[in-house]
């Protein structure tokens, strides 16, 4: 009989030597996607430009309802929360300055990120998933055809372009939101607002988040390509792997932003 | 006879089991090949190693005297698209129509330009017997029309081999059939070399000039088909009189078995 001491020992190397697979599994299709992306064009084979724009309105364009709306609640959630402290020290105005700042270089790539994981990071996992259980990628493969650059570049080009564009947008609206409350609630004069939201704005707080945005397309658009591709079994599995995708997506999302926070604190 | 595809020594694995267990055989040119044998020998195994979708443990795979085992992903698409596959479920992409599916090898490997790829994917589509069908999606079509559709895909390059992975298997005996005949046409008249796994065994008389036996894992059978029917070999009269495996173990074993012990 081992002792529970050698069986802890053996589950920490059975876990060790799993993590370890996943981690090769993964760097595989990272070097595929890096490739298919980046190399193979250069070498004369083209993208596929059609499959990207259908991808990006899938992903980009059928998300800004809810991404408006999520956003503008954010801005006045915010904006309350300010006026909640500001108020005690008398100075209302700087909930102009919190909401943007806040907003530009946080919460407008997160929400984006996450509400992007959960439609789009889900929906290519079991796309992917479902296609490799029913042959499909395999049929590609029998086709002479780079299931990679087939179906996840598309969807890549398309995150790494809307995700960005959508995270704009919510800066946007998430301002307006602010705006509003403010201007109606808290009754700051609307040119007060304005002339300090733009003061306290600086390009770069729009850029960094902008970049974070473009990094999290990438994470997203990965994750979802592993999970799907791990998928040997049947529609179960894809079920499994679809809820995996987005619970590590948003994770990874999280720990990448605090990696680019700290880096844009120490060195902008 | 000419050959075109050797396999010398061929061992697989999938994780620590052993599936195909030192084979060696030949398959010849423009000829029907067929690979019997039981449910689990390893058919759709060696069929996925034909067309290199895996790596065997061990052992050559010559194709036009090229080694496929040894080629890299290149070469090996070069070979691919000499090459159609026919899935055991068809493996139709489910988000284009039939016709974009049948369009999609002429799209990729050929320079031809939009309204000559529509033309040959109607000429494609009429050959199996689907033509009106280009606009439906595969999950539209009924699993015949799908096994057509996907036939339609992998004779798009007019491929010089053509593998089948259960043609006939989940159809009705009427569609069955027709999908044998297509098969005899296409050897006959496109002098396509092909190879069909499959265990229903009218469909073997049809269509098979060759045969290939595997049973667990070893092949126990190369010849014609009627060097096939004249065999005593027990294990081939078993499966060809359709009866049943005798029972291996005693009572006493059973038991064992069952206790799991
Ligand atoms: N992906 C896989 N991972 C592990 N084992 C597998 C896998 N695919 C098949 N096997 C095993 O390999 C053996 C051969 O499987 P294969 O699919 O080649 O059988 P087959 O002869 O095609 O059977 P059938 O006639 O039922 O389709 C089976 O025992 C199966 O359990
Ligand atoms: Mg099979």
């Amino acid at each position: 009989m081992p002792s529970i001491a050698e069986n802890l020992i053996g589950l920490a190397g059975k876990k060790a030597r799993s993590v370890f697979r996943d981690i090769n599994d993964a760097s595989k299709i990272v070097n595929d996607i890096f490739y298919w992306s980046c190399i193979s064009p250069l070498k004369g084979k083209p993208l596929r430009f059609r499959a990207s724009i259908y991808e990006m309105v899938k992903a980009g364009y059928n998300s800004v309802p809810i991404i408006a709306v999520i956003s503008f609640f954010i801005g006045i959630i915010l904006a309350f929360q300010a006026a909640y402290q500001l108020k005690k020290v008398g100075a209302l105005i700087y909930v102009a300055n919190l909401v943007g700042v806040s907003i530009t270089r946080e919460l407008g790539p997160i929400i984006t990120a996450i509400i992007v994981s959960g439609r789009s990071g889900s929906a290519y996992a079991a796309e992917i998933g479902s296609m490799k259980a029913a042959e499909e990628v395999d049929a590609l493969i029998s086709m002479g055809i780079n299931p990679v650059r087939f179906i996840v570049v598309p969807k890549l080009i398309a995150l790494m372009v809307m995700v960005p564009a959508l995270t704009l947008f919510s800066d946007l609206i998430g301002i307006t939101g602010g705006f509003v409350l403010s201007v109606s609630v808290l009754e700051i004069h609307p040119y007060n607002y304005f002339q300090q939201t733009v003061n306290a704005l600086l390009v770069k707080d729009v850029l960094t988040g902008l970049m974070k945005a473009w990094a999290f397309g990438v994470i997203i658009t990965v994750v979802g390509a592993y999970q799907g591709f791990k998928v040997t079994g049947g529609a179960e599995e894809v079920g499994r792997r679809t809820t995996a995708a987005v619970v590590a997506s948003i994770f990874l999302v999280i720990v990448f932003d605090l990696l680019f926070t700290a880096l844009f604190y120490y060195f902008t | 006879m000419e050959t075109a595809i050797e396999v010398r020594n061929l061992i697989t694995h999938y994780g620590d089991r052993e599936i195909l267990k030192n084979i060696s055989f030949s398959i010849p040119k423009r000829k029907t090949t067929v690979i019997l044998g039981g449910s689990g020998c390893g058919k759709s195994t060696l069929l996925k190693h034909l067309i290199g979708l895996l790596k065997p443990t061990g052992g050559e795979i010559l194709i036009n005297s090229n080694d496929i085992t040894k080629i890299n992903e290149d070469e090996m698409n070069g070979v691919r698209k000499k090459m159609g596959v026919l899935f055991q479920g068809a493996a139709l992409l489910n988000s284009m129509t039939v016709a974009g599916n049948v369009a999609l090898p002429l799209r990729e490997h050929t320079k031809l330009n939009a309204s000559t790829v529509n033309i040959m994917v109607r000429m494609k589509l009429d050959l199996v017997g689907l033509s009106g069908f280009d606009k439906f999606y595969p999950s539209q079509l009924s699993g015949g029309m799908k096994k057509r559709a996907g036939l339609a895909r992998a004779i798009a390059l007019d491929p010089e081999m053509l593998f089948f992975d259960e043609p006939s298997a989940g159809l009705d005996p009427v569609t069955a059939a027709g999908l044998d005949e297509l098969i005899v046409n296409l050897r006959n008249v496109f002098g396509m070399t092909i190879i069909a796994v499959t265990h229903e065994l009218p469909s073997v008389f049809t269509i098979a000039d060759y045969v290939i036996m595997l049973d667990k894992g070893q092949v126990i059978f190369a010849g014609t088909l009627d060097e096939l029917k004249a065999s005593d070999n027990p294990r081939i009269r078993m499966f060809l009189e359709r009866k049943p495996e005798q029972e291996m173990y005693s009572p006493e074993d059973y038991f064992k078995i069952i206790a799991g012990e």
